[in-house]
């Protein structure tokens, strides 16, 4: 058998393609996708996967060749070929690599866009407290219009249906739970129910420390600042349970920050929504949690909810003498 | 040319007499001889390597079941920070100092660097550093990662975050100090012949590492004042509370950070510049493509900082900003993979411990590269930001990159260092060990992160279990695999083979002196007799015995 070694390169060559193809769809690494803009996430990874394979088994290749074909044999002393470089070679070697991450750029640029990463309301940076600052205005700072860049993270996809308005959810992240505000309905959960196929829109804060919000099913994350808004946009397309888990040190028990994201049917997100409406309707005035509440001040706001913080007077003379 | 000029033995012992001897005590006290603080440089960063290694292998202990059973939370999280903080900056920025100091002023045929004494004030700032750093564990050790972000930082322990800010601050300095050092005696003082461009890569590469090293570290000095400020005298630069900025502290803290991973990886670069051509007999493949890679990673390393902070507080515009910025690094980067490659491509490859942890470190850099692209996009990177798929990443870097790279360093110039040779079979022992206890370890973590495994935690989701598992059983492969090497070091130093002047037929210039070399440096002014990769122009002979006069003849006769 004597093969001449072009063909074997050029074998070797469509065997490595065939695998980087084959293994870039079927890596198995990624977590089920529960909205579109996850699968798009998934194409976008499986084609750099099939690069990164590609690149991966020609360098490897080369080096396993090159330690058994080019190991010296015993007895010989000589150098080898005193080659110091090859112009083409290096050309084609510093081009094949530019053109590949020019490609990466502009789909991940793509992609980004589709998820609404460069969505006007988000893509700006508001600088800190503006977050602090809507209370005042009881207008909530993402959509205030006199500002045109608002808040940092996802925004609505350019793709997305028109007219649909997203539900709104007020995110907290505090030491080591998550607390979700529903402004629509006035309910308030340390899980986070929402219907199917609906657009979400997380408005996030933090309360003490810098947290992360993460739902590794959606692929999507956005750190959640204090004293500042930051906003996620996403569209379920999976009825399912999936974690919600905080991916940015926060302290000690920071790997047990996590709660639950519950993707109902439109049934079972109402009716979440009236028994949680329901069990807090019991101790609270409905209109204390309106949009624009009347000026009050904040000791009449604050009165009704003294007896349920916990703290007690014997609490209180504790921290003063503390401080 | 032949590749090595075996002087005459005689001449060389006679002469040695009149030289003063280096002392042991030397060793432990304020010298100003370079080869004595690259060797203070070596010895204490392994020191702290072996320190930091024990805090990973509690951490992966920990790790080995989801619950926090062996150690609790609070104290894996000061662990963590203590892991990163002395692996990054007490273990990889002084070995790459070291090499630096022991090498250059040899490499470029000169007898010390520029200024002895900064130098020595800067290797001695190291160990009080570091003690300071350890000494946090008597009275609560820093908990906030080695990233210090406010404004946990700020209520998770006073003392133990001032003395960390403190700690990073002194070891910045010695950096700052060495890098002045390299650059100058780089830049000015190479001997008469020597051009910039027939340097050694390792030079060229270290040129690099202290350009960024000054234009960063100072940033990092800056941020860490105003955050300790905020620590102890109240102030709101980054505190959120009173108005302040966190992610102002992540602008300045990375702007330091990221060029400072070009700072940890580029000096190892320059090391595996140097092992391959010599131990593949050829000339290294693409010197100027080389040397000016390492010049182009340094200036983009300084514009791609944002890409830590695709998920923290970066409007959208900015991350397709650091997104191109990121992507394009690959190009230099792949350069210098694809030449290394090509340098042992038709090469007579001696496969011995230092080619083997060069090889090693071609291959696993390999995946830390292509992961790093993959992170650069922004889509991608906001999935996987604060997972395991970035401990994997970075650990290939910064392990498979600069710890391998500096094993290779390490067999490579151990006979230039002592005057022993190292033993072979132990250190093959050593790199077959820590290859694959390496790649058990870090590997599985790429797809714990995809999966859904956030990092810097004590507890985690019982369905990582098995993979974690897998990781632990690989860490501890990786501390055993330090053994071989303990003992092939410690024997190899006190009784190992009396190493020649050049035992590997190499051609840089420090292997024309003694071993280990004389005080001086130089019995007399060196002569460059060839480049220093002109491997394989003369096959005749390796071992040759030529007559220093013929090859003087020779060379003259070349000049005219």
């Amino acid at each position: 058998m004597n093969i001449p070694s072009n063909v074997i390169t050029l074998i070797a060559g469509v065997a490595m393609t065939l695998i980087s193809l084959w293994y870039g769809q079927n890596h198995g690494l990624l977590p089920m996708a529960a909205s579109n803009d996850a699968g798009q996430v998934d194409e976008l990874f499986n084609f750099m996967m099939t690069i990164a394979t590609g690149l991966f088994l020609l360098v490897e290749g080369v080096l396993i060749y090159c330690l058994i074909k080019f190991r010296r044999r015993k007895g010989d002393t000589t150098d080898g070929p005193p080659v110091e470089g090859n112009v083409p070679l290096e050309i084609v070697w510093t081009a094949i690599p530019t053109v590949i991450v020019f490609i990466l750029a502009i789909y991940s640029f793509e992609i980004y866009n589709r998820m609404g990463g460069l969505d006007p309301m988000v893509a700006g940076d508001p600088g800190p407290n503006l977050a602090h600052a809507h209370h005042h205005h009881s207008e909530l700072v993402a959509l205030d219009p006199k500002q045109q860049n608002i808040a940092l993270g996802l925004g609505v996809s350019p793709g997305s249906e028109q007219g649909v308005d997203p539900l709104e959810v007020k995110v907290n992240g505090i030491q080591y739970a998550w607390i979700f505000t529903y402004p629509e309905s006035g309910v308030i959960s340390g899980e986070i129910h929402v219907p199917v196929n609906r657009p979400v829109k997380l408005a996030m804060t933090g309360g003490d420390v810098i947290h992360a919000f993460w739902l590794p099913e959606f692929r999507i994350k956005q750190d959640v600042i204090p004293g500042r808004e930051t906003n996620l946009v996403f569209t379920p397309n999976q009825v399912g349970e999936y974690p919600v888990i905080c991916a940015e040190l926060c302290g000690a028990y920071h790997g047990g920050m996590k709660t639950r994201l519950y993707v109902e049917t439109e049934e079972d997100y109402q009716q979440w929504i009236q028994d949680n409406t329901f069990a807090m309707n019991g101790d609270i005035d409905e209109s204390s949690v309106a949009l624009n509440p009347p000026p009050i001040s904040d000791r009449e706001f604050l009165a009704p909810y003294a007896n349920d913080l916990g703290v007690g007077s014997d609490t209180l003379a504790q921290l003063k003498s503390q401080s | 040319m032949s590749t090595t000029i075996e002087r005459d033995v005689s001449t060389t012992t006679e002469g040695h007499k009149e030289h003063p001897q280096r002392k042991w005590q030397d060793y432990f006290s304020f010298s100003t001889d370079h080869k004595v603080i690259g060797i203070q440089y070596l010895t204490t960063a392994f020191l702290f390597y072996f320190i930091g290694g024990a805090l990973a292998e509690v951490m992966r202990t920990e790790l080995a079941t989801p619950d926090p059973d062996f150690i609790q939370p609070e104290f894996y999280n000061q662990t963590m920070t203590m892991h990163g903080t002395i692996m990054l900056f007490l273990w990889i920025i002084p070995a790459g100092a070291a090499f630096a100091n022991f090498l250059i002023p040899l490499m470029i045929g000169t007898e010390d660097m520029a200024f002895p004494r900064l130098n020595a004030v800067a290797f001695w700032m190291i160990p009080p550093g570091g003690i300071l750093l350890l000494s946090s564990f008597f009275n609560g050790a820093p908990q906030a990662g080695w990233t210090s972000y406010p404004p946990l930082s700020l209520v998770s322990g006073k003392s133990g975050e001032e003395i960390w800010i403190l700690s990073i601050l002194i070891l910045g300095t010695s950096s700052i100090f060495g890098a002045m050092n390299f650059a100058t005696t780089i830049l000015l003082m190479r001997m008469p012949d020597m051009d910039i461009h027939s340097m050694p890569l390792f030079c060229w590469s270290m040129l690099a590492t202290s350009g960024l090293v000054l234009l960063g570290t100072p940033v990092l000095a800056a941020a860490l004042i105003l955050l300790s400020l905020d620590l102890i005298a109240g102030t709101a630069f980054f505190n959120p509370a009173g108005g302040g900025d966190p992610v102002l502290y992540q602008h300045m803290f990375w702007f330091y950070s990221h060029p400072a991973v070009y700072i940890m990886v580029l000096p190892f670069f320059g090391i595996i510049s140097e092992v391959l051509p010599v131990h593949a007999r050829k000339p290294i493949f693409g010197y100027r493509a080389i040397a000016y890679s390492s010049l182009a990673i340094s200036f983009l390393g300084l514009i791609v900082w944002a890409h830590h902070m695709f998920s923290s507080g970066t409007p959208g515009w900015l991350r397709m900003f650091f997104m191109a910025t990121t992507m394009v690094i690959a190009v230099p980067t792949g350069i210098k993979v694809f030449s290394w490659c090509a340098t042992l491509w038709g090469g007579k490859l001696s496969l011995n411990s230092a080619l083997l942890f060069g090889v090693g470190f071609l291959s696993s850099f390999l995946i830390g590269g292509l992961s790093g692209v993959m992170l650069a996009s922004v889509p991608f990177d906001i999935h996987v930001h604060d997972t395991y798929f970035i401990v994997g990443h970075f650990h290939y870097v910064l392990f498979g990159g600069s710890v391998f790279g500096l094993f290779a360093g390490v067999y490579h110039w151990f006979p230039k260092m002592t005057g022993r040779m190292l033993n072979e079979t132990w250190g093959q022992i050593h790199f077959v060990m820590t290859f694959i206890g390496f790649n058990i370890t870090f590997l599985p973590m790429h797809q714990l992160g995809l999966q859904g495994m956030n990092r810097r935690i004590a507890l985690y989701d019982p369905q990582f279990e098995t993979l974690n598992m897998v990781c632990t059983i690989g860490s501890y492969i990786l501390a055993l695999s330090t053994l071989p090497f303990i003992i092939n070091v410690v024997w190899s130093w006190l009784k190992g083979k009396k190493a020649p002047r050049n035992p590997w037929h190499a051609l840089t210039l420090e292997w024309q002196t003694a071993s280990p070399p004389i005080i001086e440096n130089f019995e007399e002014e060196p002569v460059m007799w060839a480049g220093p990769y002109d491997y394989g122009i003369d096959t005749e002979s390796i071992d040759g015995d030529e007559d220093v006069e013929d090859m003087l003849a020779a060379v003259t006769a070349e000049g005219k």
